[in-house]
């Protein structure tokens, strides 16, 4: 049975970025694979969704008089989501996994009466057909899998589930444009404003989506150079624990209530491995971990370790790696 | 003001947390109040809190799960933190619920406690430690039709001007979303620092009682929630491997060089 899925674009203007193309990745496994983007999608866009084989790309025009800022709002995007699904017929609807797209997703799927996964690491196709999705679950510690029992299914998928690939065959995209008018409800809450924070030029991947990752917490005791400087060598990005958040030493943090991330690699250094900090970084591929403390439960999760003062053992370690690469 | 509190009962996260039939694992032993729901059980109470005396009086703070009768734990550490009441919903039909099952029965409570008297408010964790969703609060919204104000790292309520303004960090966009009452919002562990019991509350506490409720006294339809309404059905659960043993190393001047030696030995450089 070949499906008809539908993928939700984050960032159509600019262009594609990495969790993006991974769900059009796996997208490609289920069925034939259209696009659905609430902006004009900008030629970079469109080629890469043609190195992807899409062939066909839903622009969502919404009312003119609706603000830059409502557009935003996350049931005003579900609502277009889900009545293109409506029309082109699809089975099943794909986004990445931030929360505002799991507001998104929740709604679409409530819309279309569809069976709703959040946080799918993979998706295949059952022997009888259905729709399957694994789960990784309870920081980690267990795989699930959940089939889909209503003819339309809407999942979110997690960043780095899989290494983002084009497809065999390329494809020449045609735009189909659809308006639509949002509800009452979609706006019944007002955006008093919107703000972008510019990131600070600083040429780091975003926390979420990155391959490696370096995080702080505590035990930096408020210096996060030897953090920053371990990431730079290794072209990671950098989190930190909550409790270096909420001290101001830093504004990310990875957990359970923060960013959930599961990259290659993740390196914690004087993060002690709290249960709310495993739930958000456990299901990374290798986990490295810098602590003092030879009994600190961020070991009992890892591959490899340094007992050590991570004011030494980090520069130490980024000097070698810069050594390695010859730069 | 009356503002309803959605709380869960979840497997303590410091526990060994497991799978049986496809299902958590709920024993009453590990068994707590997702402690994300205590920053939405003290942003409740803090509204009414700052409520002049007479308006104060009138108020209500309800706590409300969807849960089996161990739940009433979490129910009475709602009450020794302030609540007036607290309210089960639970049947033998819910078992198994999807987030859709979830949201349907918590709604249909909001309704039946909105038959007494109106509710002005609905206050949700932004998610709960164990299915880690984040949807229950925006789904419960749409099945009240109310408008939803998710992930509130801020919330101000406006009593006289009946409005609920929140603060939202989404990675690097910060919206504030202005809704008027009622609303259903959903609070991070920004939003306020949650109370412990004192004495006096927990004393008080001991004479609350807890309401349990059926899906008959709401009138929902059992082949709408639980395993028979459910759009998705775990159908396998397994622990995953055990890691092998960790490599340690312990710094003696050559700790640094021994990490990147892994990284690089491992192709992750
Ligand atoms: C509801 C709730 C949600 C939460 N959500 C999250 C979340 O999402 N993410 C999160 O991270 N936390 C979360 N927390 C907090 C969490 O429980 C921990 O308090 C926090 O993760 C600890 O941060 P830490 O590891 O930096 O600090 P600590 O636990 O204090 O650990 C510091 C570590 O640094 C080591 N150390 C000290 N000095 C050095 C040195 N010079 N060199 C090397 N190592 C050193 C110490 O041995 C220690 O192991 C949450 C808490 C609650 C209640
Ligand atoms: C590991 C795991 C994975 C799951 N995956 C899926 C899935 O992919 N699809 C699916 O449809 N179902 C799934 N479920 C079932 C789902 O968890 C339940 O329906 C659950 O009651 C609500 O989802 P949540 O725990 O993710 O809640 P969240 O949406 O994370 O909860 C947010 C807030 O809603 C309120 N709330 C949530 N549940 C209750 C309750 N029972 N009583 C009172 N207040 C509540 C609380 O205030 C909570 O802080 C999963 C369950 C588990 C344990």
């Amino acid at each position: 049975m070949t499906r008809n899925v539908l993928v939700l674009l984050d960032t159509p203007a600019s262009e594609l970025r990495s969790p993006a193309l991974e769900i059009l990745t796996i997208a490609r496994t289920l069925g034939t694979v259209e696009a659905v983007a609430l902006e004009e999608p900008s030629a970079a866009t469109l080629d890469q969704l043609a190195a992807h084989g899409v062939a066909r790309v839903h622009r969502v025009d919404l009312p003119a008089d609706l603000s830059d800022d409502a557009r935003h709002l996350t049931p005003v995007v579900a609502e277009a989501f889900a009545a293109v699904a409506r029309a082109a017929g699809a089975q099943v609807l794909l986004l990445t996994s931030s929360f505002p797209n799991k507001e998104v997703a929740a709604r679409a799927a409530h819309t279309l009466g569809a069976g709703l996964v959040i946080d799918a690491a993979a998706l295949r196709t059952a022997d009888d057909g259905a729709l399957v999705a694994g789960k990784r679950v309870f920081a980690g510690a267990w795989d699930t899998e959940c089939a889909v029992s209503t003819d339309v299914a809407v999942v979110t998928v997690r960043a780095n589930a899989v290494v983002p690939t084009p497809a065999d065959a390329s494809a020449v995209p045609e735009v189909v444009a659809h308006d639509v008018a949002p509800s009452a409800s979609a706006t019944a809450a007002r955006v008093v404003s919107r703000t972008t924070h510019e990131t600070d030029g600083d040429g780091r991947p975003e926390l979420a989506e990155a391959a490696i990752v370096v995080a702080g917490g505590r035990g930096t005791d408020g210096d996060f150079t030897p953090v920053l400087d371990l990431a730079d060598a290794l072209g990671a990005a950098v989190g930190a624990s909550r409790d270096a958040v909420f001290e101001g030493w830093f504004d990310t943090f990875v957990g359970q209530t923060g960013v959930t991330v599961a990259p290659r690699l993740y390196v914690g250094a004087g993060i002690s491995g709290a249960p709310h900090h495993r739930g958000g970084m456990q299901a990374s591929q290798v986990i490295v971990a810098v602590n003092n403390d030879p009994e600190c439960p961020i070991f009992e999760i890892c591959d490899f370790a340094v007992v050590g003062d991570l004011a030494d053992v980090l520069p130490q370690a980024a000097a070698a790696i810069r050594a390695h690469k010859g730069v | 003001m009356r503002i309803v509190v959605a709380v869960k009962y979840v497997p303590d996260i410091q526990s060994d947390r497991a799978f049986v039939d496809g299902r958590v694992e709920r024993t009453s032993d590990d068994g707590t109040l997702n402690e994300l729901d205590e920053h939405a059980l003290e942003a409740a109470l803090r509204i009414v809190e700052a409520l002049p005396e007479d308006e104060r009086a009138a108020s209500e703070v309800v706590a409300l799960t969807v849960a089996g009768e161990d739940a009433d734990s979490a129910l009475r550490k709602a009450f020794q933190l302030g609540v007036d009441r607290g309210v089960r919903v639970s049947d033998d039909a819910i078992a198994g619920s999807d987030y859709f099952g979830t949201a349907r029965v918590l709604a249909a409570a909001v309704r039946a406690l909105g038959a007494d008297a109106p509710v002005d408010l609905v206050i949700t964790g932004m998610a709960a430690l164990d299915g880690l969703g984040s949807v229950v609060p925006v789904l419960l919204a749409a099945e009240l039709d109310l408008p939803q104000l998710a992930i509130a790292g801020d919330l101000q309520v406006d009593a006289a001007a009946r409005t609920a303004t929140v603060t939202r960090e989404l990675g690097h966009v910060t919206e504030v979303l202005e809704a008027p009452l009622p609303a259903v919002v959903s609070v991070t562990d920004h939003a306020n620092d949650p109370r412990f019991p004192n004495f006096k509350l927990i004393m008080a506490a001991r004479s609350k009682k807890v309401e349990a409720w059926s899906l008959a006294d709401l009138d929902v339809d059992p082949a709408t929630v639980g395993d028979a309404g459910a759009r998705t059905r775990v159908v396998s659960a397994a622990p995953r491997p055990e890691k092998p043993e960790v490599e340690l190393v312990v710094d003696k001047g050559e700790g640094g060089k021994a990490l990147a030696e892994y990284l690089i030995r491992n192709e992750l450089v």
